[in-house]
Formats: structure tokens, sequence, C-alpha cells
């Protein structure tokens, strides 16, 4: 039986992998975004609840609106 | 380099993954952190302070320096985009300027060299060059949703010695509402509500709730951030005076954290002109 925390594991190696290679910055955020919250939602599973409100509003909201005020001001695709 | 970077992030992956199973296993009664630490915090948290949320305790009384420190360098932080991004020139610089005349409600472009209107005038107002229609939706959406994103914040911060939260995640939110009404509305109704004097002061004066709470316990002839000698003052005995003094630093830190986190949004949206947002 596959549980919870193996899929989002998974989830979560797909994301990172997909933050590294894609060229739009902008997408490159929202997969950093997404990735945060999995992280917050292997942490819920774990039972660490503290962690895991601290990474879904820093982690997951406030840095990705960081994230999306930089590419706004500097450039939309990655040079290399 | 690139190929020089791969094959350090390889390598070091490959040493921590080769020798991960000497870590004990999630949730072994038998590891050290379990075996010695866990137990005197779970036997003595509440004793101490009357606060069923042992990790509100953890944060906020026996590691209080840690937490202390963090809220610095959130303060650090916030400074450290201040001197790197903000720009002393009033406005942006270049290209056309847009306003709205307000009684009218039109639209005026003024080009690069031209006569702009008074910083403090009441019948022009500088609307962003990338202006987007009014749009009465994201509006109305974003200012039904403020008040109760504020008041959750506050409940966050209030229930903090119950349930999970505390200063860190209340600040983030409380932040985060003006973050939102900027992005909603425009960086300029944003700046008007909280504008960035405020910003840095708050963030200041947040950290110095945090350290002067411990600075009054030395003064009193206790170590530093040892709440229970502000029992007195705070008509309490010790246990509750530990209680009370966690809500004390953890508003402190809410104040930093959501003062800080506008701060560096302002800062960022704007590229350290302040005019025009995202």
């Amino acid at each position: 039986m596959i549980t919870l925390d193996i899929i989002v594991f998974t989830l979560i190696i797909f994301c990172a992998i997909g933050a590294l290679t894609v060229k739009d910055l902008m997408a490159a955020a929202i997969v950093t975004s997404a990735y945060s919250f999995l992280i917050c939602l292997l942490l819920a599973v774990m039972g660490a609840v503290d962690v895991a409100f601290t990474e879904a509003t820093v982690g997951a909201g406030v840095s990705t609106v960081f994230f999306v005020a930089t590419v706004f001001q500097t450039t939309r695709r990655t040079k290399d | 380099m690139k190929k020089l970077a791969l094959i350090l992030c390889v390598f070091a992956g490959g040493i921590l993954l080769i020798n991960a199973h000497y870590l004990p296993m999630w949730g072994d009664p038998e590891s050290p952190a379990s075996a010695h630490l866990s137990p005197f915090f779970i036997e003595n948290a509440y004793a101490h302070t009357n606060a069923p949320n042992m990790v509100a305790v953890v944060l906020a009384d026996y590691r209080s320096y840690d937490t202390m420190f963090e809220a610095a360098v959130v303060l650090a932080a916030g400074l450290a985009c201040f001197f790197l991004l903000r720009s002393r020139g009033k406005g942006r610089k270049g290209g056309p300027h847009y306003y709205r005349h307000i009684p009218t409600g039109a639209t005026i472009r003024i080009d690069e060299k031209g006569k702009l209107p008074r910083e403090d005038s009441k019948a022009f107002r500088p609307i962003d060059a990338l202006w987007t229609p009014y749009d009465p939706i994201i509006r109305t959406t974003c200012r039904c949703l403020i008040p109760f994103l504020q008041i959750y914040s506050l409940y966050v911060l209030a229930h903090g010695h119950y349930s999970p939260g505390g200063g860190f995640q209340a600040g983030v939110v409380l932040g985060a509402t003006i973050i939102l009404l900027a992005i909603s509305h425009n960086l300029k109704t944003s700046i008007q509500r909280m504008s960035e004097r405020t910003a840095a002061l708050w963030s200041i004066i947040g950290v110095a709730i945090f350290a002067g709470t411990g600075l009054i316990c030395l003064l009193l002839g206790m170590d530093y951030l040892n709440y229970e000698i502000l029992a007195p003052f705070l008509l309490s005995d010790a246990v509750m005076a530990r209680s009370h003094s966690i809500l004390i630093v953890e508003i402190g830190v809410t104040m930093a954290v959501m003062a800080v986190m506008v701060w560096i949004y302002y800062n960022l949206s704007s590229a350290g002109q302040q005019d025009e947002g995202l």
C-alpha cells in the first residue's frame, strides 16, 4: 500500500526538478510555491503542525509574492 | 562552471544519502533527542508556564534567545533590502507619467520633460504606467477578505498558547493583508495606510519589545529573559508571569515580522522607488 507521504514526497521531487529546469522564471516561482505547499503537507502528515503552518505562510505565501515582484522588476526568462 | 557545480552537487548529495542510515528513525523513542530533551519538556512545560502548547513554550521561554535573534535576523533582512534597493530620488525616473484628474475622471499622460502636478495635489492622483482598468470583483473581494484575515492573524497570535501558531505566523498573515491591499489596489493606496516610516518604526519597536522584556528581567536581578521576576508587574504568580510574558514577546515578534514583510515588499515590488507596485 502506498502511503500519503510517499505520494507527497514523489510530487516534491517532481516540483524540485521542474523548478530547476523550467526557463520561465515566473513559472519557476509558481512551482517553488507548489513545492513549499507540498513540504507543508508533508510536515502536517508527520505531526509538526506548527512548522507546517510557518511553511504555509512564509514559504508558500509571502516568499512567492516576493519572487513574483522580483521577476516583474528584472527579467522574465532566464539566460542559462 | 555549471559542470563543476553539478559534480559538486551530486557528490555532496551522494555523501548525505550514503550516511542517511545513521540518522535515527522518525519517531524512534531510543533516539538521543527523545531520550533526554523531549521528556524534560513534556513533563515540565505545563507545570512551568500553564501553556498547553509545548512548541510555544519552547520557542518563547526555554529557547527565547533563539527566537529573539530570529526576530533580529528578520529585521536585518528588512534593513538589507532597504539599503540595497531604496533609491533616494523621488518617484520613477524617465518615461511618461500618468495622472488621473479626480473631478472629471480623465486620465492624462505627461511626457518625460513635462511639468508634473504637485505631490500633495488634490485634483491629480498618480496612477501606474501599466494601469489596469478598475475591477470591482477583485477589489471588493480583497476589501471583504482583508479584515477577516487581520482578525484571524490576531487570533493566531492570541491563541498561540493553546494551538499551533504564534508570533511569526501571525506577523506574516498580518503583513500579507497589507501586501494584498497593494496588489489588489495599488502601491500608493497601501503606502497611505502604512507608510515606509511606520513599517521601519514598527519593526524596530517589535524587536525592542522582545529585547526590552529580557533587559527588564536582567535589571531586576534575574537572568536575561527569565520571566519569573516579572510576576509583581503582571499581577500574577511566577508560573502565570511566564505565560503572560510569552504573549508579550510574541506580540513583539508579530510587530517586527509584519512590518518587515511589508517593508521588503514595498522595496522589491517598486525597485526601491516606492512609486508603482507590481
